[in-house]
């Protein structure tokens, strides 16, 4: 992020007081351009979810046959590759983990993310979801920047890599001649000191469309809402002409 | 509508007075022919009523009251039900457009004076309306049984505990020791059933109290005094079809701000659906700050503007309560504030001010200088009526026209 663009959500996050609440810690978030119109982003972020999310963290108010629905993944695709071997394609997609064996497991009963994204909101996910580091001290030996002390393991570890806090090289800007990066040695940074599976970037794109596919279901009717409010919008302002000349005709003999 | 030529009418009328009941409230309901958009916010407020209703109606045949499928049920009326999603969000949305055409209604009446001699029952009715509206829209805001819904509850409920008997009040209120599934029924009975019978009611007697006085004006002139041969008044006009054709006008601009909203923001940036509302209640798990809804920001922040419990309650129930009496307050010999003195004017806008800042502060976290503002906010909330019985009668007041001015 650059240092307008965080000068920019620094003003717009002071102005809306609000976003930072539901945000808890006080860390700056990185920005998610949520796409609900990325239908490929959506299916990548549902095959991530089925597969790193789903064994501990229901969508009990969502349905299998929605979202295929919704994100156009055909029928046998689905029932092949996202739903678990016991459901049937209308079914809730619920989990097996028993809540009660979980709180034993974690401290805290993993919970349901259906409508995660409108508690916490995409930003903050984003962010969440790429700010594990590595810490002895916790059970699972992670902490996170927006969630201190969270009770979750680092489940995405192993694509993500091994990130650790402390103090590395970082770009705190471009060289306008060489236009190569300006490094800076910073403390209390994120750095990723063994690779993953992925590289720093593909990893976010992992996120990003986790993050857009959470997005998606915890309001699986937000595009046919804003699609359905253009045309409402639009005959309200046709209908204002003819109700306008009416009360215009009526009111024209009044002194 | 005569009788003559529809013996079904003539035949209804001679056992139920309908023609005379639609000629007295519609086509020879005389207004002022001056009343400006202001005037629109009475007839939205109406807008609204049929609308939560309508829209709680349907929302009712798929809502579960109960803590264990409430939220659960909720969410099913957005995924699963056809329509269902249209139908909470009009009721969502409905919500905050009923406060806000509230409120400009009730400015209007303090701009203009409406509440003074002959009108003070067509105030006080509508202050019970505006009570009745506030205690609705807490129980409906329980209803979808978030953690915002949970912790809301509980934050109002125990206010009740500062009163004689408080523990024994805040029991039976609840239903239980803590807020809690019995809680949730009752305030859905009454969410549902009870409450908006006498919203309704109230609305009835509310506008048959204004037809019998008749409604003010921006000028605040009568217009009853100056009659034509046939005692109609000279500056009214009929409201049907006069102001039934202009209510239109300023329905369809209304609609389209509401629509916005709706589809578009339907959280209302978490003023409206607040954010922490999509957690199911859990309570165990107070939330890190808890904020009502946008409507009842002002009265909460004044309860938060002073450290003391029980003096914060006394405060927010005078700030209430003082509505109630301020056809008495105002001793001005002239209604519209286009006539009153500048010491009135100022202090009327001085008083919207302070009243939206306090909204805002009210959704906000009671800290450092939020707390200075709430009790800044707060002086001047009741200045403006306390102070009114002296700066009223001393303020000088404009010669008043024997006719309305302006219009059409």
């Amino acid at each position: 992020m650059s240092l307008r663009m965080k000068k920019l959500f620094a003003l717009v996050a002071l102005c809306l007081p609000m976003t930072v609440f539901a945000a808890g810690a006080g860390i700056e978030l990185d920005e998610h351009r949520t796409d609900l119109r990325d239908t490929a982003s959506l299916q990548r972020g549902a095959q991530t979810f089925v597969n790193y999310c789903m064994g501990c963290h229901s969508l009990k108010h969502s349905r299998y046959n929605r979202v295929a629905s919704d994100l156009g993944i055909p029928e046998e695709l689905m029932m092949d590759n996202l739903v678990f071997a016991d459901k049937s394609f209308g079914d809730l997609m619920t989990i097996a983990m028993d809540p009660v064996d979980a709180k034993t497991w974690f401290g805290v009963a993993p919970p349901d993310l259906t409508l995660v994204a409108r508690v916490r909101r995409p930003d903050w996910l984003y962010t969440y979801l790429r700010t594990f580091y590595e810490d002895p001290t916790r059970p699972y030996g992670v902490n996170n920047l927006a969630f201190p002390q969270v009770g979750m393991p680092h489940v995405l570890a192993d694509l993500q890599g091994r990130q650790v806090i402390g103090t590395a090289q970082v770009a705190v800007g471009k060289d306008p001649l060489t236009n190569q990066d300006i490094m800076e040695e910073q403390d209390h940074v994120l750095y990723i000191a063994e690779e993953g599976q992925l590289t720093e970037a593909e990893y976010d794109k992992l996120v990003y469309d986790l993050v857009n596919f959470l997005v998606y279901v915890a309001e699986p009717i937000a595009l046919e809402r804003e699609r359905l409010g253009f045309w409402v919008l639009l005959f309200l302002a046709f209908f204002f002409i003819p109700v306008y000349f009416m009360n215009k005709e009526f009111w024209r003999d009044v002194k | 509508m005569s009788n003559r030529g529809n013996p079904i009418l003539g035949w209804v009328n001679d056992r139920l007075p309908v023609t005379q009941a639609y000629e007295k409230h519609m086509s020879k309901y005389y207004a002022p022919k001056n009343l400006n958009f202001w005037y629109f916010f009475g007839v939205f407020s109406m807008l609204m009523l049929v609308n939560q209703i309508l829209t709680g109606v349907w929302l009712t045949m798929n809502y579960t009251p109960s803590a264990e499928a409430a939220f659960a049920s909720v969410e099913f009326i957005m995924r699963d039900v056809e329509w269902g999603w249209l139908i909470r969000y009009m009721h969502s949305t409905g919500a905050t457009f009923f406060f806000i055409a509230i409120y400009l209604h009730m400015m209007r009446a303090v701009l203009y004076g409406s509440y003074q001699k002959p009108r003070e029952l067509v105030w006080i009715f509508g202050m019970i309306i505006y009570l009745a509206l506030m205690a609705e829209a807490f129980m409906g805001y329980v209803l979808p049984w978030g953690q915002m819904s949970y912790w809301g509850a509980q934050v109002i409920i125990s206010l009740f505990s500062v009163l004689p008997y408080g523990d024994v009040l805040t029991e039976w209120i609840r239903g239980d020791f803590l807020i809690s599934g019995a809680t949730l029924n009752r305030f859905f009975a009454l969410h549902v059933v009870a409450v908006p019978l006498v919203i309704v009611g109230l609305v009835v007697v509310h506008l048959l109290a204004l037809h019998e006085v008749g409604s003010n004006n921006p000028d605040g002139v009568d217009i009853k005094a100056k009659k034509d041969e046939q005692g109609k008044p000279l500056d009214g006009i009929p409201f049907h079809p006069y102001y039934s054709v202009h209510d239109m006008v300023g329905i369809v601009v209304f609609l389209f701000v509401f629509c916005t909203v709706m589809f578009f923001f339907p959280e209302g940036n978490g003023f409206m659906l607040e954010y922490a509302n999509f957690e199911p209640a859990n309570g165990l798990k107070t939330p890190a700050h808890i904020a009502p809804v946008w409507y009842f920001g002002a009265f909460y922040a004044i309860l938060r503007a002073v450290p003391d419990k029980l003096a914060g309650v006394a405060l927010m129930g005078g700030a209430i309560a003082i509505l109630f009496v301020l056809p008495w307050l105002d001793r001005s010999p002239v209604r519209s504030w286009r006539y009153k003195g500048w010491f009135s004017r100022i202090f009327i806008l001085v008083f919207a001010v302070a009243f939206v800042m306090l909204t805002w502060l009210g959704t906000q976290p009671a800290t450092g200088i939020n707390t200075l503002l709430a009790q800044i906010g707060s002086v001047i909330y009741f200045s403006f009526f306390l102070l009114m019985p002296i700066y009223s009668k001393l303020d000088k007041t404009k010669p008043v026209p024997e006719r309305v001015t302006g219009g059409h």
